[in-house]
């Protein structure tokens, strides 16, 4: 079993759900990042990814775009990127990496999986990269033993989802709204439907991401979800920080905030319902309501 | 995905429908002024070795340029699939302003995006959109051209895709734009090849069009792919020469990539990060390329040559006073390649230059650059 499938397992066994959080490598710096993403795992993230900066970030809203764009402006490499999932990988916490497809077909998938099993990730999100195009890189993450995670929409239909799901490790990474990453005001209400038809297709767990902001938010996507994915309201609090400690701070104070959403687990849905691993869990969930680590 | 699948869908079935396919025909011919004109250009050809010089005249389709030919093709399909609300990338503007001449014609919401770069070169096809009732939105994040316009079309494009069509402007994105824009902008090729045939009595020696992202050149080249006498030349932005970094030909200059959601050459650098591009002209201004070209490239049936910003420039200037012909920044850089490559063919030579878009949009980028010229 891999790591993050044991995550997910221990977060099921202790009725709740994963809380996974991103940050892009090279913001504000090489090490600032390290250091935020660290903080990240220490205040209750139970997985991180580990974004790696792209000029062309077709599926990211303004906030990841700005700090992309600085990360990229100051030289960020893959040796970075790499170095920073070493160093996060290396406190106890599975790592992922999220990256657009270009920069890794370019690097060569067999180095670059190679050099990331070697650093300790964990495995690898692909929001561009399609099951039709994935065989080659399907087989490199295996012999590698990188879970490769693949993206659906609530606009997926489900002979897409069936085919996204048949080709996914470790999670399924299931987008809440039609649109770019960014925090948003409410969860979207197809995230609960998606996530259903989803589990209709695979034994995977589910992580819902886009949109997340909060622990209030958490603990509702808690009550459908096995995993709540939440990056861009981290990568704000960095660009508003008025220094590296206050960002590394903002971010840990955020980190154990959703962390407690995860626990709290809201009213289950109608999606909870349909939830086969997790019908104990959601038993449970009328007294370990206010329930904080 | 849904949404590519389902415009493949409806894509499909316009083409085999004789009612759609009459109703743009029509307003090909009685909107846009198709077909357009072949016209000989012997002064300008005194330049090229005494070969024969035919343009094929897209800067007399209405709105300036090619562009209308796909985008009124996008325009009914995108009325045909119910959006009533359609989105454009646009570089030099003109497939802004074809975008927005299309809605305003079928009656639908329109909103461009352009790096803000460009809004300041091309400052008057801003104002031409704004007129034509479309919204025009500067895109500020990253090089500020055209395939940051492009990133923000598609974030629009994933957020808004339940009433929106995203009408690309080239033979490029995912599938299946560029087969797409290929069938729309195919015209051009058919109709010339028929006009140089009736004027020559032959087939040309070769095609001469521009390629930023590529469509004009594909419209141009497709009629003649099967002829195999005829040489197919693509002529890219060299900038200030490919030696020197600063230019987007990315054919010549660039090697395999993926840049949105197309597999084809980009300007990347060793970890595949998109390269600054530059060009004289903002509508060849493109790390990436049209995957038909590519395979036009590597199968050897069309070669592409760099055109620096100087070279550009000094063919507008000469086929301004020698033919009384205002050509585009873009088509200029056809223009220059021709005269090499009338050079090359001799006298007996017979050339056909898709002159895909007129000048008026460039007046002020070319009295900064001819200077005292002018």
């Amino acid at each position: 079993m891999s790591a993050i499938s044991s995550v997910f397992r221990q977060a099921a066994a202790e009725g709740r759900a994963a809380l996974i959080g991103y940050l892009p490598a090279g913001f504000p710096s090489v090490q600032g990042a390290i250091d935020a993403a660290s903080a990240l795992a220490g205040a209750g993230a139970d997985i991180v990814e580990i974004g790696l900066p792209y000029t062309d970030p077709l599926l990211d809203g303004p906030v990841i775009q700005e700090a992309v764009h600085r990360s990229i402006s100051a030289g960020t490499r893959i040796a970075d990127v790499l170095a920073t999932v070493q160093a996060v990988a290396s406190a106890g916490v599975p790592v992922l990496v999220m990256t657009y497809w270009n920069p890794v077909n370019r690097y060569g998938l067999d180095a670059f999986a190679a050099e990331l099993a070697a650093a300790g990730g964990a495995g690898v999100i692909t929001p561009d990269l399609t099951p039709e195009e994935a065989g080659p890189w399907l087989e490199v993450a295996r012999r590698h033993r990188l879970d490769p995670v693949f993206l659906v929409a609530p606009s997926s239909t489900g002979e897409r989802i069936a085919k996204v799901t048949s080709v996914c490790g470790g999670f399924v990474y299931a987008a809440s709204v039609m649109g770019v990453t960014g925090a948003r005001d409410a969860v979207s209400e197809a995230a609960a439907g998606l996530v259903a038809r989803v589990r209709s297709h695979t034994r995977l767990p589910v992580a819902v991401g886009l949109g997340v902001r909060d622990g209030a938010q958490a603990a509702r996507v808690a009550g459908f979800a096995d995993g709540v994915i939440v990056g861009s309201a981290f990568v704000r609090r960095l660009l508003a920080a008025s220094g590296a400690d206050a960002g590394v701070a903002a971010v840990a104070d955020l980190a154990a905030e959703l962390a407690r959403g995860v626990r709290e687990r809201a009213a289950p849905s109608m999606a909870e319902a349909s939830a086969k691993a997790n019908a104990s869990a959601a038993a449970d969930d009328a007294h370990s309501a206010g329930h904080t680590r | 995905m849904a949404a590519l699948d389902e415009l493949t869908t409806a894509y499909l079935a316009a083409k085999a429908d004789p009612v759609f396919q009459a109703e743009l025909d029509h307003l090909l011919r009685s909107y846009a002024g198709r077909p357009t004109p072949l016209t000989e250009a012997p002064r300008f050809a005194e330049h090229a070795g005494g070969c024969r010089i035919l343009l094929k005249r897209e800067d007399l389709a209405h709105t300036g340029s090619h562009k209308i030919n796909n985008v009124l093709g996008q325009a009914l399909l995108a009325r045909r699939m119910g959006k009533r609300r359609v989105i454009a990338e646009t570089g030099a503007g003109q497939h802004g302003v074809a975008t927005a001449t299309a809605c305003a014609l079928l009656g639908l919401e329109c909103t461009v995006y352009m790096g803000e770069q460009d809004t300041r070169r091309q400052a008057l096809n801003v104002v031409r959109m704004r007129m034509l009732g479309a919204e025009v939105v500067a895109v500020r994040i990253g090089s500020q051209t055209l395939k940051d316009a492009i990133n923000e079309a598609f974030r629009d494009w994933v957020s808004t895709v339940g009433r929106t069509h995203y009408c690309i402007g080239s033979v490029m994105g995912p599938h299946p734009f560029p087969v797409m824009v290929r069938d729309f902008q195919r015209v051009i090729g058919v109709e010339a090849r028929r006009q140089v045939l009736e004027l020559t009595g032959r087939l040309p020696d070769a095609v001469v069009a521009c390629v930023g992202g590529g469509s004009n050149a594909i419209g141009a080249f497709h009629a003649f792919i099967r002829d195999p006498g005829v040489a197919l030349i693509g002529c890219e932005a060299g900038g200030d020469g490919v030696a020197t970094g600063r230019h987007a030909a990315t054919l010549v200059g660039g090697s395999a990539g993926i840049i949105h959601g197309m597999s084809t050459y980009v300007l990347q650098d060793g970890e595949g990060q998109t390269l600054a591009t530059h060009s004289v002209s903002a509508g060849l201004d493109y790390p990436g390329v049209g995957p038909e070209h590519a395979w036009l490239r590597d199968t050897g049936r069309a070669t592409y040559r760099a055109v620096t910003d100087r070279q550009a420039m000094d063919a507008f200037s000469l086929l301004c006073r020698t033919e009384g012909i205002i050509p585009a920044l873009e088509p200029a850089h056809a223009l220059a390649g021709a005269l090499d490559v009338g050079r090359e063919l001799g006298p007996d030579g017979v050339l056909l230059v898709n002159l895909s878009g007129r000048g008026d949009k460039d007046v002020d980028t070319a009295a900064h650059w001819l200077g005292a010229a002018v």
